[in-house]
């Protein structure tokens, strides 16, 4: 098992390449998480249960990610900010198929 | 005025225990939450969803765990001012405190322990520039009381519990309910889903999908909502009423301006002792506050529940000797007089 390198764009416009271990049953918005890349308590609020929306993030990638499930679309359908590339970062579990992608985090709301 | 012995914002999880913790010392307490009901995150969020780590529980849903934790709670009668956000603390010169919510509602106690969990639940805002210039001018976020909707014009916007279930409860009220939602497919209980759908094959509800409100308009008050359907189509619709139900979202808020140490949104506080704030009197327990090393677990809660009640009988009574004691030994006597204890062993002789 090995690391993945991704590139998140936080809400300040700034690019990090962060490492993401791909061992440690971790999903984006916990890598978000643990690089402090969004202050606490304004990512992950529900703690991952796609019930919050505070971890959308935009996919700059072309990378294929796993399917939506209902859970997530239905939120994405009431939360603010969304585009076509919106995700939520809780829902998407680091792999090693992730290698390079880029992410930018969407607007708190 | 409210007079307790501990006062406790947040009515989560972990506030609701302290009360126990505080009953076994004859402590009474009271809560403060800004939503209607109790056991924050846990019944608002998730109410539904199983929680793993609870010792003694291999699975219990967080709804279940309130209602558990109300029962265990119930001889201590706690008092709740539920609705209501804690707004100011003011220091009296006994050393007490007095927390007034934005309702004006005040409470006196010589401890206040802050629960807050990730602070008060905010409904979310739709993104519309002029929207604040409507609030209570035919904007609202969330319905407290439903009589004030009849015979009128009511636009509803959201695709989740509340919104469904609201418009089916206005569309006996109201003289017109309509429901905008982005998407065609809803996520509420199945059978709002199934009446909403009934209601409007009979005309109760004017179902829009898919659809977004864009804009508002009207002079001193709302008058008209501007709707884009189908992403082209633009719908101008009169209305009374505008009510976005988009759920909530927690935010510190006032106790922010407490003058309390805050890092990372959350109270700092002394975890080698008691989950003291940098003012003595006040504690943090809980998803609200930090120290190193800590955990944002109900079970790690619990744990600083109990030692900070330990802390605050030994600030209210400081010549009184205490020595913790089981329940199993002590039993449990509640504030209305009942008494739960361990059975006697029996003695008989065997002949």
């Amino acid at each position: 098992m090995s690391d993945v390198k991704i590139k998140i764009t936080d809400r300040e416009g700034v690019t990090h390449e962060v490492d993401a271990p791909t061992d440690m049953n971790m999903n984006l918005m916990e890598v978000v998480r643990s690089y402090e890349l969004a202050p606490e308590g304004t990512i992950g609020v529900c703690g991952g249960m796609a019930m919050c929306a505070s971890c959308q993030c935009y996919i700059k990638s072309e990378h294929e990610l796993p399917k939506m499930s209902d859970d997530e679309d239905a939120m994405l359908a009431e939360a603010f900010y969304v585009e076509d590339n919106s995700r939520l970062g809780c829902q998407i579990r680091i792999t090693e198929d992730l290698e390079g992608l880029e992410v930018e985090l969407a607007p708190e709301s | 005025m409210i007079k307790t012995d501990i006062l406790i914002i947040g009515a989560g999880p972990t506030g609701l225990f302290t009360v126990f913790e505080a009953g076994l010392l004859q402590l009474k307490c009271h809560l403060i939450d800004a939503l209607p009901q109790p056991g924050g995150q846990c019944s608002e969020i998730y109410p539904k969803k199983p929680i793993y780590d609870i010792p003694g529980f291999p699975e219990v849903l967080a709804g279940d765990l309130v209602d558990n934790l109300m029962e265990q709670i119930k001889s201590f009668q706690p008092g709740f001012t539920l609705g209501e956000r804690a707004e100011t603390i003011e220091k009296l010169e006994d050393d007490s405190f007095v927390v007034t919510t934005n309702k004006g509602t005040k409470h006196n106690a010589p401890i206040v322990a802050i629960a807050g969990g990730l602070g008060s639940f905010e409904p979310r805002k739709p993104l519309l520039d002029n929207i604040t210039k409507f609030e209570d001018k035919g904007v609202a976020y969330m319905i407290k009381d439903p009589e004030v909707y009849r015979n009128r014009k009511v636009l509803i916007a959201g695709g989740g519990d509340s919104a469904l279930d609201w418009s089916i409860f206005l569309a006996e009220i109201a003289s017109e309910v309509t429901l905008v939602h982005r998407r065609n497919e809803f996520r509420g209980a199945l059978d709002s889903v199934e009446k909403v759908q009934q209601l409007k094959n009979q005309g109760k509800i004017n179902l829009i999908t898919p659809a977004e409100v864009i804009g508002l308009e009207g002079d001193e008050k709302l008058d008209t909502v501007l709707i884009r359907k189908n992403k082209e189509e633009e719908i101008a619709l009169k209305v009374d009423d505008f009510i976005p139900l988009f759920g909530l979202s927690p935010k510190l808020g006032p106790i922010g301006n407490w003058g309390l140490e805050i890092e990372k949104n959350a109270i700092k506080v002394d975890n080698t002792l008691d989950y003291q704030t940098n003012i003595p009197g006040i504690y943090a327990i809980g998803d609200v506050n930090t120290y190193p090393g800590k955990l944002k677990l109900i079970l790690c809660g619990f744990h600083e529940a109990t030692l900070m009640c330990q802390s605050a009988y030994q600030r209210i009574y400081p010549d009184k000797k205490y020595v913790m004691k089981y329940t199993t030994v002590g039993g449990v006597t509640g504030f209305d007089g009942s008494k739960k204890e361990a059975p006697k062993a029996v003695v008989k002789a065997i002949d």
